[in-house]
């Protein structure tokens, strides 16, 4: 079999669209600092508000409710650190430790910041998932009941699995216990729309790497009128909402990566879905005793996460590099940690499956032949190492 | 293929991509010794069978659950170990195995240590069968770790290999990963190790 190289882990990160390259390259020049009152730093300035509003029409905000920061990451730290503010302004209940809310499926840039503030500057409660990764709603009712909630955060979409959640009735829901509510966007912008002021969300974080642009690029929307303090202090950019010299060419590769999105996500979503399902109808067909993990409905379009019994998924993901292939997995033993994907165990699926689960993501530049080499490449591997392997096959 | 910049050294892959003395069948192996160590919740598990003339391991096989680095370590350790004695197999180290290999990532290092661990459970299985229960070592070591069943002479394997905080012995010998009520008791051993060797 030839070697090809494959890239099915656009989760992960995506390659730069031709037509952001082409557009930051011509760009590259424009160095002047957007806060400088000469020409050079209103050329920039221009470049940086232009894109500002082409990033707030996507989500359907307005440009002064979009900030840029460094990374959805930062996005996320500002939003759950608003908690740990000793002002007023932004302590809005007046709450010596106010409770914050999120999910047992975050992302580490939630779940790490909570930790961190858990127990000193707020009391943190974790929602639980169904099997198929959706939010128990009656128990975050419960949550929001039993006490004053200040923040609560779902994310959109989630990274390992796929499954959106529905945010405009988490919304509610939170707004009727007169709470904040954040949402960790950055896997669900440029595959499904993102409508801030039908969802009624208060924070949205958004990246764009994920969508075809650059790296060290995100966005926080921060609805008018909600409180709201820096994370980052030292100058007045961004209406003194975030300090630092602004990422002017991160901004307008940003700005494009968007524009292209609004052109291809709804073609491409149908075409990835197609491929997903062949994909997973595939590997199906082709290897016994595997299991899918996911919501079957409410998933982004390219996202498969499949567990393979009786195989450790590092070593599944080192063998398909070596055929060129790159996905990822959730085993402890790539993670650095000794602990396997936290999102698969919330499911309900043991560490076994865990530590077995590779996620295919795939992207615009995902094509039929990519699949048919995964579902030709695949089946050997799996075979192989379940050869070597001290596992029963289970089920 | 591409061959440039892999996770891991060119011997490191040579083993995971072909592993060597792979246990087909457990039926059709007479062996004389079998060892069977590792726990799935953390991701690994590995069974080690040896068959044994005169004191000397004549032949072994093996099989894992378990990662690039188990794979390739015990690899490598199947084919170091063959016409060995039984006492020098028993005191190979994770290092030996490791250096043979070329070298791991340090994250990676605990990993390696299944395929010795197995080993040594399939030679002390040999040992009991054989009458000569004294030569088995773990039964002097204390278990420090119930849920991982880490005794005090792997935190020594593990200082020696560099461990000098709770977190670092952590990932070299799994202890206190599940319930975590050893901690205190392993800490101590930790710090009596390091002074003994270091200080």
């Amino acid at each position: 079999m030839s070697y090809k190289r494959v890239y099915l882990d656009h989760n992960a990160t995506t390659p730069i669209h031709p037509e952001v390259k082409k557009y930051m390259v011509d760009k590259f020049d424009l160095f002047g600092n957007p806060s400088s009152m000469h020409e050079f730093g209103r050329e920039a300035r221009q470049e940086v508000e232009k894109n500002r509003k082409i990033i707030a029409d996507f989500i359907n905000a307005s440009p002064d409710e979009i900030i840029f920061v460094g990374s959805g990451s930062e996005a996320n730290n500002t939003v759950l650190s608003l908690s740990a503010c000793p002002l007023k302004s932004c302590n809005i209940k007046g709450l010596i430790k106010p409770k914050l809310i999120t999910s047992r499926i975050e992302h580490p840039a939630v779940l790490e910041t909570v930790k961190c503030l858990n127990g000193k500057s707020a009391e943190v409660e974790y929602v639980d998932v169904d099997s198929q990764g959706k939010i128990k709603l009656d128990q975050l009712e419960a949550m929001l009941r039993k006490e004053q909630a200040l923040i609560v955060s779902i994310m959109t979409a989630n990274n390992e699995i796929g499954t959106i959640q529905n945010i405009k009735e988490i919304a509610a829901l939170v707004h009727q216990y007169q709470a904040y509510f954040h949402t960790d966007a950055v896997q669900a912008a440029g595959k499904i729309d993102i409508d801030v002021k039908d969802w009624d969300v208060d924070f949205l974080t958004l990246s764009a790497h994920k969508i075809y642009g650059p790296k060290g690029i995100g966005a926080l929307y921060i609805k008018k009128g909600v409180p709201f303090c820096p994370l980052i202090y030292g100058g007045h950019q961004e209406e003194g909402r975030r300090a630092g010299t602004e990422n002017s060419l991160g901004i307008l590769g940003f700005g494009k990566a968007v524009e292209m999105r609004k052109i291809e996500m709804k073609d491409e979503g149908i075409r990835l879905l197609k491929l997903k399902n062949k994909l997973k109808a595939g590997i199906i067909e082709k290897v016994s005793h595997t299991k899918v993990v996911g919501h079957e409905k409410d998933c982004i379009p390219g996202t498969l996460n499949i567990s393979f019994e009786g195989v450790e998924g590092e070593s599944i993901l080192l063998y398909l590099d070596l055929m060129g292939i790159a996905v990822s997995t959730g085993s402890a033993c790539s993670s650095g940690s000794l602990e396997p994907s936290h999102v698969i165990l919330a499911t309900g699926l043991d560490a076994e499956f865990a530590h077995g689960s590779i996620r295919f993501s795939l992207g615009r530049d995902t094509t039929e032949d990519e699949i048919d080499y995964v579902l030709d490449t695949l089946p050997g591997i799996i075979g192989k190492l379940r050869k070597m392997s001290t596992r029963e096959l289970r089920s | 293929m591409s061959d440039s910049n892999w996770v891991y050294t060119e011997n490191v892959k040579d083993h995971f991509m072909n592993p060597r003395n792979i246990l087909d069948n457990i039926e059709e192996y007479k062996y004389d010794g079998y060892g069977k160590t590792g726990n799935i919740q953390c991701g690994d598990e590995m069974l080690f069978v040896i068959q044994v003339k005169d004191n000397i391991i004549t032949d072994v096989k093996w099989k894992t659950y378990g990662c690039a680095s188990a794979i390739a370590s015990t690899s490598k350790l199947s084919e170091m170990v063959v016409g060995m004695s039984l006492d020098k197999a028993y005191h190979i180290s994770p290092q030996d195995v490791v250096k043979a290999l070329g070298g791991l990532p340090d994250k990676k290092i605990h990993c390696s240590v299944l395929g010795d661990r197995a080993l040594r459970a399939a030679i002390d299985d040999y040992y009991r069968k054989h009458g000569m229960d004294d030569k088995i070592e773990a039964q002097n070591a204390k278990v420090v770790c119930n849920c991982m069943n880490v005794t005090d002479k792997d935190i020594e394997d593990a200082v020696l290999e560099g461990a000098r905080d709770f977190k670092t012995l952590q990932e070299m010998t799994k202890l206190g990963t599940v319930c975590g009520e050893c901690k205190d008791e392993a800490l101590t051993i930790m710090e009596e190790y390091i002074e003994k060797y270091f200080d």
